[in-house]
C-alpha cells in the first residue's frame, strides 16, 4: 500500500502582513519518512501545526491519513501524534508519569504496562521514576518521542526534533525515528540540518520563500546540480551544496 | 464537547494537583501575604483603627481572605503560561482529547488550590481570636461565595495566561485586584472616606462580598449584600468565561 499518507494543496497561511506560506504542495507516501527542509522561518513549522490542527490554513487542502484538517480535526488528531519544537514533556512529573498521563489521554486500556514498555525500548527504564527536570537533554527528546508513540499513531510529525541536541543524543534521536518508519509509521521531519535529512528521509522537499522548490529522492536532487563543472578533485554534491544552490546562495 | 471531556479532565486535573502538591511553597506563598496583612492591621494598625466591632480580627478576615484569592489565582495565570511555553499545551491540543479540558483542568487546580490557601489563613485567624457563631448553613454560604469568587478571578487569570509574552506579564494582572480590597469596606467601614472615594468602596464588588460574609461569620441576617454579592461574581464569572472562551478560540485556531 502506497496511498499517500498526508496530501497537502496549494497551502497558503500568512500572519497579518507577512506571507509564510503561498501554495505549498507536496505528498508523503505511507510508511516513508518525509522530511522538509528549510531556513529558519522558512514556514515549516506553520506546515506541521497546520497538519496538527493547531493552525488554520488561509487557503488549500490537507489530508491527513485521508482525513481533512480543516473539517474532520477530531479523525485526524486521532491518526497522529506531535513533537514541538521544544520537547514538550512535564518537567514535574517523572518519565514514567509522563508516559502514563499521555496513554490515559489517549484512553489506552493499560496505561502502566504501556508506559513501562515504551520506557524499556527508549533506554529509560533506570530514569523511570526520577524528575524529567533531571533528565539530559538526550533523554528528554527519547521521552518526547516515547510520548509521540503511544496509541500508536499511523502519522507523525517530527518538528526538528534534533535542534539543540549533542551528536550522541542526536544519533540516539536518528534510531528512534529509523524503529519508527521500519514499523510502517509515516514519518514528516522537519529540519534544517542537511545531513539528517541526508540519513533519515526516503523523500526531502526544500521549503523556500513559501513554496515547495525542491522535491525528490536523495539521489534525485544531488542530480539537479548541473554538472557542468569539471573538477579535478573528485568530489561527490553534498545535499547542502544543493541545498545551497537551489534557494539561491552564493 | 466529546464523551471523554470529564474523564480528560479528571487525567489533566490529576496532573497539575501532582505539581501543586509537589510544589506546596505555591499554596504557602498564596497565604503569607494575607496573612502579613492581617498581623500588620491587627497588631499594628488595629488599635487605632475603629472598626464599631469587638473584635477587629474578626471585622478584617473576609476581605484578607479575598486577598488570599486575588493573590493565589496568579499561579493559575503562570501554571498556563509555562504550559503554553513549554509546548505541552500544544501537544494536549494534537491529542484526541475534549480540548476544552485543557483549561478546565486548570481552573479546577485553582479551585483546589485556593480553599487550601483560605483554610490556611482561617487556621491562622483562630489563632489571632477569629470566632465565629456561624452556623453550618451560614458556612455553607461562606464557602458558596468563596467558590463563586474564585472561580471568577480564575477565569480571569486565564487570559493573561493564554496571552501573556513573559512569566512577569502572567501574573502582573493580579496587583490591581490585590489593591482593591483596601477600597473597600474591609479594612475601616466606608463611611469615614471622603466623598468620591466612598462612593467607589460602596459600589466595587469588594463590599458587598466582605459585607455578606462578615454578616454569615457573626450570625447577622445578611440582608441585601448577599445578593449584590452574588451578581457581582456571577456577573464576573460570565463576562471573565466569555473573554477568556473566545481569548482561547483564537489561540488554538
Amino acid at each position: 500500500m502506497n496511498a499517500a499518507a498526508i496530501q497537502v494543496k496549494g497551502l497558503e497561511k500568512s500572519y497579518k502582513n507577512l506571507e509564510v506560506l503561498r501554495g505549498v504542495d507536496f505528498d508523503v507516501a505511507a510508511g516513508s519518512i518525509f522530511a522538509l527542509l528549510g531556513s529558519n522561518g522558512a514556514g515549516k513549522t506553520t506546515v506541521v501545526k497546520i497538519l496538527a490542527t493547531l493552525l488554520k490554513a488561509d487557503a488549500g487542502t490537507a489530508k491527513v491519513n485521508g482525513f481533512d484538517v480543516a473539517t474532520q480535526p477530531a479523525e485526524v488528531r486521532e491518526s497522529i501524534s506531535l513533537t514541538g519544537q521544544f520537547a514538550a514533556v512535564d518537567e514535574i512529573l517523572s518519565g514514567r508519569e509522563n508516559l502514563v498521563l499521555l496513554a490515559r489521554l489517549r484512553h489506552l486500556k493499560d496505561p502502566g504496562s504501556v508506559a513501562n514498555g515504551l520506557l524499556e525500548r527508549f533506554s529509560l527504564a533506570d530514569a523511570a521514576a526520577r524528575k524529567v527536570a533531571t533528565y539530559s537533554g538526550g533523554m528528554r527528546r527519547r521521552l518526547d518521542i516515547a510520548m509521540s508513540l503511544i496509541g500508536n499513531p499511523p502519522v507523525i510529525f517530527l518538528d526538528e526534533p534534533t535542534t539543540g541536541l549533542d551528536p550522541q543524543a542526536r544519533l540516539e534521536v536518528w534510531d528512534a525515528v529509523r524503529e519508527l518508519a521500519a514499523q510502517g509509521t509515516t514519518v514528516l521531519l522537519t529540519t534544517q540540518y542537511l545531513d539528517e535529512a541526508e540519513q533519515l528521509a526516503d523523500r526531502i522537499a526544500i521549503l523556500h520563500g513559501g513554496r515547495i522548490i525542491v522535491n525528490g529522492t536523495l539521489a534525485e536532487l544531488k542530480q539537479m546540480l548541473p554538472p557542468a563543472e569539471v573538477e579535478y578533485v573528485e568530489k561527490q554534491p553534498t545535499l547542502e551544496d544543493v541545498f545551497l544552490a537551489v534557494v539561491g546562495h552564493q | 464537547m466529546t464523551t471523554h471531556f470529564f474523564s480528560d479532565t479528571a487525567v489533566l486535573l490529576g496532573r497539575s494537583l501532582r505539581h501543586i502538591a509537589r510544589s506546596l511553597d505555591t499554596i504557602i506563598t498564596t497565604a503569607i501575604m494575607p496573612i502579613g496583612f492581617m498581623l500588620l492591621f491587627v497588631y499594628v494598625f488595629g488599635g487605632a483603627i475603629n472598626s464599631g466591632s469587638d473584635s477587629y480580627v474578626s471585622y478584617l478576615l473576609p476581605g484578607i481572605l479575598i486577598i488570599t484569592i486575588a493573590s493565589g489565582i496568579s499561579y493559575t495565570a503562570y501554571r498556563l503560561f509555562l504550559d503554553m511555553k513549554s509546548g505541552i499545551f500544544e501537544r494536549f491540543q494534537s491529542m484526541p482529547i475534549a480540548r476544552s479540558s485543557v483549561l478546565w483542568a486548570h481552573v479546577l487546580t485553582s479551585l483546589v488550590a485556593n480553599l487550601v490557601s483560605l483554610a490556611v489563613v482561617v487556621l491562622v485567624a483562630l489563632l489571632m481570636g477569629f470566632r465565629s457563631g456561624a452556623g453550618p448553613a451560614a458556612w455553607l454560604a461562606v464557602v458558596g461565595i468563596l467558590v463563586l469568587f474564585t472561580l471568577a478571578l480564575t477565569w480571569i487569570a486565564v487570559i493573561p495566561g493564554l496571552t501573556a509574552k513573559s512569566v512577569d506579564g502572567a501574573s502582573a494582572f493580579s496587583y490591581p485586584l490585590i489593591f482593591l480590597p483596601f477600597i473597600s469596606s474591609a479594612f475601616v467601614p466606608t463611611a469615614t472616606m471622603p466623598g468620591p472615594v466612598r462612593a467607589f468602596a460602596e459600589h466595587q464588588p469588594v463590599t458587598s462580598i466582605v459585607n455578606a460574609i462578615r454578616d454569615l461569620f457573626s450570625d447577622q441576617p445578611v440582608g441585601a449584600d448577599i445578593w449584590t454579592a452574588l451578581a457581582w461574581c456571577v456577573g464576573i464569572l460570565v463576562v471573565a468565561y466569555v473573554f477568556a472562551v473566545a481569548t482561547y478560540r483564537r489561540k488554538i485556531a
